[in-house]
């Protein structure tokens, strides 16, 4: 035991632990400051005598009110972002190309979840189960999205991607597009054929709906659902582990190396179709697991449920800088936090003009604005533009 | 195998296009096809095979004028006519010809300057909304919500100032083309293909929610009634005194429009043909050709990349634009439903299918694709809820075809289809049914190592 512990990096635990703590406190503390700062600013406006009409409060202590649960949405979506970016992420970074059908890998992993928890559910199983069981139950579910979405990626790189390898960029991505739409049809199609709809809803047990109270100040209660607590802690240890993989195991090392140049890393005797199929495994099995956690947060999904989420994902690898793990991280959450404060806000700053379905929008904005002035992302390392 | 084939092909085309041969084979298909789809309007393959008898006007081997005169005949005269019989085909007609001009107009994009353009909707939907808007009582609305408005409000404008609408719709996309082109000019490649998907969900994210400070686009809804321009007096009354005989049944006004609009596509399509085929072959056309293969021996060579690029961006957009002012004004109604990422990528589908580059590909893969998605899934699935019906049984598995579930609906599939289209079309045959012969060349070249895209810093 203790020599498998000496083996153990320590360090390379704690860091990534230490840097979601920075991104989300680093994040949440900025968009805060900025939303005071607007709210400050929108004394006497408009919207601030709407406010006090209708509810008796001004718009500051509106926005002060709501800060925290706006947060912890924000932290909550963040984190699942930030699992999908990494799926986006590692692929670019081994093969410099867009994996569009990484959406479509994390709608299979909602869906295999859902599925196998509604299969429990039919058992009975799940109505017996306690508070620790339908965790492990929840796990489990996690597990089965994550072997199906992680299997699913690897065989579309097997059969889509792979032979395209050596060709124009433009091939592979637009057979990236071609699966990406396949597979939500392929999707629909065994639903509809094995239930006879296309949507499905995840069933209700154990505690997940319950809330906790973190704080209370007086007669104010701060409280976050047991699900969000969920999803953060997976999200957590998925991330931790995927950062220990990739930075202090040989493995990793084979893929950092076939990252920087196949060729070389293929001289060194790494076998770098290998080395590919295992990116794709992991990214999708993040992608899958993210899907599930998505499902458990938003309780309905559909066969095109990962298009949004793919793209803002998409948008927050390329805004913390794709290609690189810790910018994916970061991307994630900024880009949760924005459109969690976008969906709580807008509607109210606006006086109902621009409401939440903005939010959608804020994401696409950013992705535009980030690929045209900054397009290394905020951790700014260099990515080449290719034709 | 594959070099058997195309020699026996072209022996085969050898052997029809000796002599007379042609001629009597293109009249002969043509009296065939007519006369089956005259006789049974409702039957696929006569369809299929009118559509083949028109081809055949352009692959087989004849004098010019003579083409070109059967080509008149046939687009003006046969296919009204056997509209008027059966409006079905003339809205797959029209179909086919709004999207080949779609599938062109992206062609000048993708296919001749290389830039990869997701979002090419966005265009057709700013031409669409375009005349949707200021076609339909919508400006004397703007105040009033989905369930306030009255049914009565005036119009804005003449429907006659639809003919000027085509002309602005070119105007309006193109100079759209030209705004989303600018910042577009520093990414290249796969980040360019991701701007243009964030920017046509934008647009039809601002048409899917713009009906609320002011009412613009009448929100998900769609804006309807819009106006159709007016018919000439006495257009009616003559069309049915020429070819009601002919037709069997007095033609109505609405069966006149099709007839109207499916003229003006059918104008629209012939100008679009005739510009992309000039710029082909063209400085410009070369010039751009020059920068998909390599822009930095392009700008070497004196070629300036970027107004070209803007160029490509605007002209494409603007051929969408026209369209889309057309097809607004002949469905009378837009919503945002229409301009999807889905119709997007069965756009590319179109042009990938034909031949990145090649016009005639890109034509045949509009008109592919149409045909498969309103006629063929269709009547398949109309085959199969028939089967569904009886009571019929696959023999040896003793399987009842009522078993079958009632979800199985191919006409609802096309992502599958468009889907397996471009991944196999990529992997077997990236440059497309019928290649442009340049871009043939260029991609059956394998680049000379793997490393071609390794450069670039540390990652992951």
């Amino acid at each position: 035991m203790r020599k498998f512990m000496g083996t153990v990096d320590l360090r390379q635990i704690l860091l990534p632990i230490g840097q979601m703590a920075i991104f989300v406190i680093g994040a949440g503390a900025l968009c805060s400051v900025i939303m005071l700062i607007l709210a400050m600013l929108c004394r006497g406006s408009g919207a601030d005598l709407a406010l006090q009409s209708t509810q008796g409060v001004g718009i500051v202590s509106y926005t002060v009110n709501s800060l925290p649960q706006v947060l912890i949405d924000g932290m909550t979506i963040g984190f699942v972002y930030a699992a999908i970016a990494l799926g986006y992420t590692m692929v670019y970074g081994v093969l410099q190309f867009i994996n569009f059908a990484h959406s479509e890998i994390f709608a299979i992993g909602a869906f295999c979840g859902v599925e196998s928890l509604i299969a429990l559910n039919g058992l009975g199983i799940l109505a017996r189960a306690g508070t620790i069981g339908s965790f492990l139950y929840f796990g489990l579910a996690l597990l089965i999205g994550m072997a199906a979405s992680g299997g699913m990626a690897v065989l579309v790189e097997r059969v889509a991607y792979r032979p395209l390898r050596n060709s124009p960029t433009l091939v592979p991505l637009i057979s990236a597009i071609g699966v990406s739409f396949a597979l939500q049809d392929v999707i629909r199609l065994t639903e509809s054929l094995t239930t006879g709809q296309f949507y499905r809803v995840i069933p209700t047990f154990g505690d997940f709906d319950d809330h906790l109270t973190i704080l209370r100040i007086g007669s104010r209660v701060i409280d976050i659902q047991v699900k969000s607590v969920v999803v953060i802690l997976a999200a957590v240890a998925m991330l931790v582990a995927l950062n220990y993989l990739v930075k202090a195991t040989k493995v990793g090392k084979a893929i950092r190396a076939v990252a920087q140049d196949k060729n070389t890393a293929a001289l060194m005797g790494i076998g770098v179709n290998g080395i590919i199929s295992l990116t794709f495994l992991v990214g999708g099995s993040l992608g899958g697991a993210a899907g599930v956690m998505y499902a458990l947060k938003f309780t309905r999904i559909d066969p095109f449920v990962g298009f949004m989420p793919g793209i803002k994902a998409f948008a927050a690898a390329v805004l913390g800088g794709i290609g690189n793990l810790t910018g994916a991280l970061l991307g994630g959450m900024v880009l949760g936090m924005i459109e969690s404060f976008a969906g709580a806000y807008l509607g109210t700053y606006t006086m109902g003009a621009f409401g939440a379905e903005y939010k959608d929008m804020v994401a696409f904005l950013i992705l535009i604005l980030v690929i045209i002035f900054r397009p290394n992302g905020l951790l700014g390392e260099q990515v080449s533009q290719k034709a | 195998m594959k070099e058997s084939i195309k020699t026996q092909l072209k022996a085969l085309a050898a052997f029809l296009n000796q002599g007379r041969m042609p001629y009597f084979m293109c009249i002969g298909l043509i009296v065939l096809s007519t006369a089956l789809v005259y006789g049974n309007p409702r039957s696929i393959p006569s369809f299929l095979l009118f559509v083949f008898a028109a081809s055949s006007i352009y692959w087989l081997k004849m004098n010019r004028a003579v083409q070109l005169g059967l080509a008149v005949f046939f687009a003006v005269i046969l296919i009204p006519i056997l509209g008027a019989r059966n409006v079905f085909y003339l809205e797959v007609i029209f179909q086919i010809a709004v999207f080949s001009a779609l599938a062109l107009g992206l062609n000048i994009v993708v296919g001749f300057s290389g830039l990869l353009n997701f979002g090419y909707m966005a265009f057709y939907a700013v031409g669409a909304y375009l005349w949707g808007f200021f076609g339909s009582q919508q400006p004397n609305l703007l105040h009033a919500t989905v369930t306030t408005r009255a049914l009565n409000t005036p119009f804005f404008l003449a429907p006659d100032y639809f003919y000027l609408f085509i002309f602005l719709g070119v105007i309006v996309a193109a100079v759209l083309g030209l705004i989303l082109g600018l910042p577009v000019l520093r990414v290249r490649g796969d980040y360019l293909a991701v701007i243009t998907l964030a920017f046509g969900e934008i647009v039809r994210q601002l048409a899917n929610n713009l009906d609320k400070p002011l009412n613009f686009t009448n929100g998900p809804q769609g804006i309807t009634p819009i106006q159709r321009p007016t018919m000439p007096e006495g257009v009616l009354h003559l069309l049915n005194r020429v070819i009601q005989p002919i037709v069997g049944h007095r033609v109505t006004d609405n069966q006149a429009y099709n007839i109207l609009f499916y003229l003006i596509a059918l104008l629209v399509v012939v100008a679009v043909i005739v510009i992309t085929y000039r710029l082909d072959d063209s400085k410009v056309g070369r010039a751009w050709t020059a920068i998909r293969e390599d822009e930095l021996s392009a700008g070497a060579m004196g070629i300036n990349a970027n107004k070209l690029k803007l160029g490509a961006f605007a002209v494409g957009a603007s051929f969408a634009g026209a369209m889309g002012v057309l097809f607004a004004a002949s469905r009378t109604f837009v919503s945002p439903e229409t301009f999807t990422f889905l119709q997007s990528v069965g756009v590319l589908t179109m042009v990938i299918l034909g031949g990145i580059g090649s016009i005639t590909g890109v034509i045949v893969g509009a008109t592919v694709v149409t045909l498969l998605n309103i006629q063929v899934l269709q009547s398949f699935s109309l085959f199969l809820s028939q089967l569904r019906q009886s009571d019929s049984v696959i023999p040896i598995l003793n399987w009842h075809w009522s078993h079958l579930s009632n979800q199985l609906d191919p006409s609802k599939y096309q992502r599958l289809i468009f889907g397996v289209v471009l991944v196999l079309m990529m992997i077997y045959r990236p440059t497309g049914l019928l290649p442009a012969v340049r871009r043939k060349r260029e991609l059956n070249e394998t680049p000379e190592d793997g490393e071609t895209q390794g450069k670039g810093a540390e990652r992951v």
